[in-house]
Order: structure tokens, then C-alpha cells, then sequence
């Protein structure tokens, strides 16, 4: 059975806090920063807004796009690293929220930054066979770096939502088919009970993102019979600016297939949210028969690769709910004090 | 609080109040009896759409210990669309807000039971088109 993408939404914060003012507050020189990240601001969640409240937002907005009944929704994964609770489901919150309960199968899903598209994955598998009428998978998150460590440049906030179901009247986007390449390697993690992430430093590029990304461009590619030539668009994981376009300049693509995808140099990292978010930014943009390759990447360490073609039904959607530009652009800049005081950093 | 706050879950997530079949009238937050038609009334469960304008606001400067990071912040009785006027956070600067602003609903946290406690989350408003 044919199943793909019958709507999409996607939220971003309104807050943003730049490099420079980061920069400011530890001491360091923001250009050499900005330059080796190709990251200049980043977004920051509200003081009242989680993954959960992302996640809501974003389900809204793909449930104006495909108009179905959310009650038909059979399943709801939700993928993120910062889920509000350590033990309690983000899931039934959103859930309960969109209208879907009670009928459905959910649960939070983990895998560092890939987590949205794993649940895309389940998505296509329940409803490929059968097993329920629509899915719903999000990929959101509001990540933190340690004070004063390079991850504090670009842990953002943001996400975005995928319906998946398999009427061919109602597919924006067939998804032709999917592969995942996944390895142990222990480039980032955080242990339980400890607020903030650790790295591998350089660890965390050849071995881990690049190796990743790459096999599993390139073994999807092949299960496809395909190369970069035939897709419109590519997007792909992107915890800076500079990893991302290096893959994609390895990989053969060229910056018309790439420029879009890329949302990381005023956004930031969104983690689970960023390839999500990435692609809604291309179905914003595309049009039918535009084919598109993703590739998402989650540290520990996995990447899945989908392979998309656009329909006709794209361009009726897409003006129903905030395109992922216009909230990328609706902004509030904030100082590093009101940043601290937003994210829990001060003891009250 | 727990318990509480569950049993509210659906007119905090989701703006469901009640309707009376025989009036019409729509309530928030739901009513057991239409207050208008008695006996005669029957309600049924009705889903607000979330959008309306800014009835009249306040700026809070002095707030309960739960909101002290959002101060100052506005707090307004927002007339919806079907009728009902209700009271909720506007997520916008104190300088911003104005009577009769076009808003909608946006799913916010309010506040938590401390460190270990429940979250609880529920509406606030924003402008449209914000």
C-alpha cells in the first residue's frame, strides 16, 4: 500500500538570542563562532512553552492542512530530547489537545535529534498495513547546552507535525520509500538525572554525523535506483550551519537542492524538530512532482532517509496554516539574563 | 490538585464548554442546567473555536509566586466568537494589547506543582496573525 504525507504543520518560539550576546556574557569573540558554526541566532521557548506546547501548536497547524477528523488519528508518536516529564507520556497531553483521544496507540519516542522521523517511520508502518487510518508524528524539542559550552550557541526551540495516511486523493506527499543506516557510537548523550547533554567534540562529526548521513543517503539512493540529479530538494540533519552543507556538497547536491532545507543559521538547533521542520520549509516551497530526499540524524547514532514526490494536492494545502518562514521571521530578540531567567537558569 | 486539574482537562486543552439545544445559548466553562430555559434545557457538549477579541485587560506587576518570570504580563476577558467571555493570559507586551484586539487560542503551560509536582497546562491568547 502507498502511504504518505497528508499534512504537515510546524511552530517555532517567538524568542531568538544571538551568537554575539551568548558570546558576550562567556568572555569570546562571536565572528570565529559564527563562522565555524554558520549559526547567528538562535530561537528560545517561552517561559510557558515545553515540547508538549510545541507539539500541540504544530498538530494544529497539520491538522488545517489535511482536514481530516482527528479522531480519525490511530497513532501518535511524539520524538524529542526534552520531553516535560522524565516518567508521564508528552503524548496523551498532545493528544488529549488535538481532539484524538481516546481511540490510539502513542508514546514519546527518543533518539537524540532523530526521534521525529523515527515516529514517521512507525507512522508508515501502521498505516501501510492496515493497522490504523492516519498517524501522527512529531518531531519537537527545546534543547538546552550547558552554560558556556558551544552547544548553548545552537540548542533551540521548534517542531513540526506529519500526518501520514494512505488515500491517494488525500497524499501532498507520496513517500516512496524510506531506509535507515544505525551503529552504536556515543557522540552525545546525557545520563539520567543530569540537566544538561555531554559530547565527543570532534567525535561527534567524521565517525558519527557524517558517516551516518552519508551511508544513509547513499543506501537509500541506491535502493532507489537514484542520485542527487533526480530530487528537487534534499535536506538533511543540521546541528550547525557548516556540517550541513559540507554533507550536502559531498553527497553531489547542488545549493539550489540545498538552500531551502536549511533553517539552522537564524534557528538554530531544533534537535528532533530540525529535519521536520527543514522539510516543511521545502513543502512550503514545492510543487508537484518535486521529489525531495531527507535525511535526519540522531546522535548514539542512527539517520533515516525518506524519498518523497510531491502531488497536485500540495498547493491547496499549503496556504492553511503559517508557513514555517513566517514564523521563522515573527521574532523577539532577548538578552542572555532573560534568557536565563526563560529557561529555569535562575534559582528562584 | 491532581485530580482537579484532570477533571478540567477538556475545557483547558481543548475550549469545550456546553450548548443548549433548546436556546442555543453556548456556555464556558459548561454548565450542567441552562440557566435560561430550566427544565425545559438540554445541553450538549460544544467545542469554541478560540477566537475572539479582547473585552477589557489588566497588566500585572505583583503575581502570584507561580508567574513571577512572566511579569509584567496581561491578563484579559477575552469575548469569543459564540459569545462567552473569559479570562486567560494574552501573550504579548503590555504595550501591545488593546481593547477589542482580534485574538486566538494558543496551548500554554500555566504554572506546575513545584520541582515534582504536575504540570498544568491550558489556553492563552495571542494576537492574530502573530
Amino acid at each position: 500500500m502507498k502511504v504518505g504525507i497528508v499534512g504537515y504543520g510546524s511552530y517555532i518560539p517567538k524568542y531568538r538570542i544571538k551568537v554575539e550576546e551568548i558570546a558576550r556574557v562567556w568572555g569570546k569573540d562571536p565572528e570565529p563562532i559564527k563562522k565555524s558554526l554558520m549559526v547567528y541566532e538562535k530561537s528560545v521557548p517561552g517561559p510557558d512553552e515545553d515540547t508538549a506546547t510545541i507539539s500541540v501548536e504544530a498538530g494544529k497547524n497539520a491538522l488545517k492542512r489535511a482536514d481530516i477528523d482527528p479522531r480519525d488519528i490511530g497513532a501518535l508518536y511524539i520524538g524529542s530530547e526534552s520531553h516535560p516529564y522524565a516518567v508521564k507520556p508528552t503524548s496523551t497531553i498532545v493528544a488529549e489537545a488535538l481532539g484524538i483521544t481516546p481511540d490510539l496507540t502513542c508514546a514519546d519516542l527518543e533518539f537524540a535529534c532523530k526521534a521525529g522521523t523515527a515516529g514517521i517511520q512507525i507512522c508508515m508502518g501502521l498505516v501501510g498495513s492496515g493497522m490504523v487510518k492516519y498517524g501522527m508524528a512529531i518531531g519537537a524539542d527545546t534543547a538546552q547546552g550547558a552554560p558556556g559550552d558551544a552547544l548553548e550557541y545552537t540548542a533551540a526551540a521548534g517542531g513540526a507535525c506529519y500526518i501520514i495516511g494512505s488515500k491517494k486523493k488525500e497524499i501532498i506527499g507520496e513517500i516512496n520509500g524510506t531506509y535507515s543506516f544505525t551503529t552504536d557510537t556515543p557522540d552525545f548523550w546525557r545520563r539520567e538525572g543530569r540537566p544538561y547533554p555531554k559530547h565527543g567534540g570532534r567525535f561527534t562529526g567524521e565517525p558519527a554525523y557524517f558517516r551516518h548521513v552519508i551511508s544513509a543517503a547513499k543506501g537509500l539512493m541506491e535502493r532507489m535506483g537514484t542520485t542527487p540529479r533526480d530530487y528537487d530538494y534534499c535536506v538533511f540533519h543540521q546541528p550547525n550551519g557548516k556540517f550541513y552543507i559540507r554533507v550536502a556538497k559531498y553527497l553531489g547536491f547542488k545549493e539550489e537542492q540545498y538552500r531551502d532545507g536549511l533553517l539552522t543559521p537564524y534557528l538554530g538547533n531544533t534537535y528532533s524538530g530540525a529535519v521536520p521542520l527543514g522539510l516543511s520549509n521545502i513543502l512550503d516551497r514545492g510543487k508537484e512532482g518535486d521529489r525531495i530526499l531527507a535525511v535526519s540524524y540522531g546522535s548514539g547514532a542512527g539517520s533515516d532517509a525518506f524519498d518523497i514526490t510531491l502531488t497536485e494536492r500540495i498547493e491547496e494545502v499549503k496556504d492553511r496554516a503559517p508557513k514555517t518562514m513566517d514564523l521563522l521571521n515573527r521574532k523577539e530578540y532577548i538578552d542572555y539574563s532573560i534568557y536565563l531567567k526563560y529557561r529555569q537558569g535562575i534559582k528562584m | 490538585m491532581v485530580v482537579r486539574s484532570w477533571r478540567h482537562i477538556k475545557e483547558r486543552y481543548c475550549l469545550i464548554g456546553s450548548r443548549c439545544k433548546t436556546c442555543g445559548r453556548i456556555f464556558f466553562p459548561s454548565r450542567n442546567i441552562c440557566p435560561y430555559c430550566r427544565r425545559r434545557g438540554e445541553l450538549e457538549e460544544y467545542k469554541l473555536s478560540g477566537r475572539g477579541k479582547v473585552y477589557t485587560y489588566s497588566v500585572v506587576h505583583v503575581p502570584p509566586k507561580e508567574f513571577e518570570r512572566m511579569v509584567p504580563y496581561v491578563i484579559a476577558i477575552v469575548e469569543l466568537e459564540e459569545g462567552p467571555r473569559i479570562t486567560a493570559q494574552i501573550d504579548c507586551k503590555p504595550e501591545e494589547v488593546y481593547i477589542g484586539m482580534p485574538v486566538e487560542v494558543v496551548f500554554r503551560r500555566i504554572k506546575e506543582d513545584g520541582e515534582d509536582g504536575i504540570i498544568h497546562y491550558g489556553y492563552k491568547f495571542k494576537p492574530v496573525n502573530y
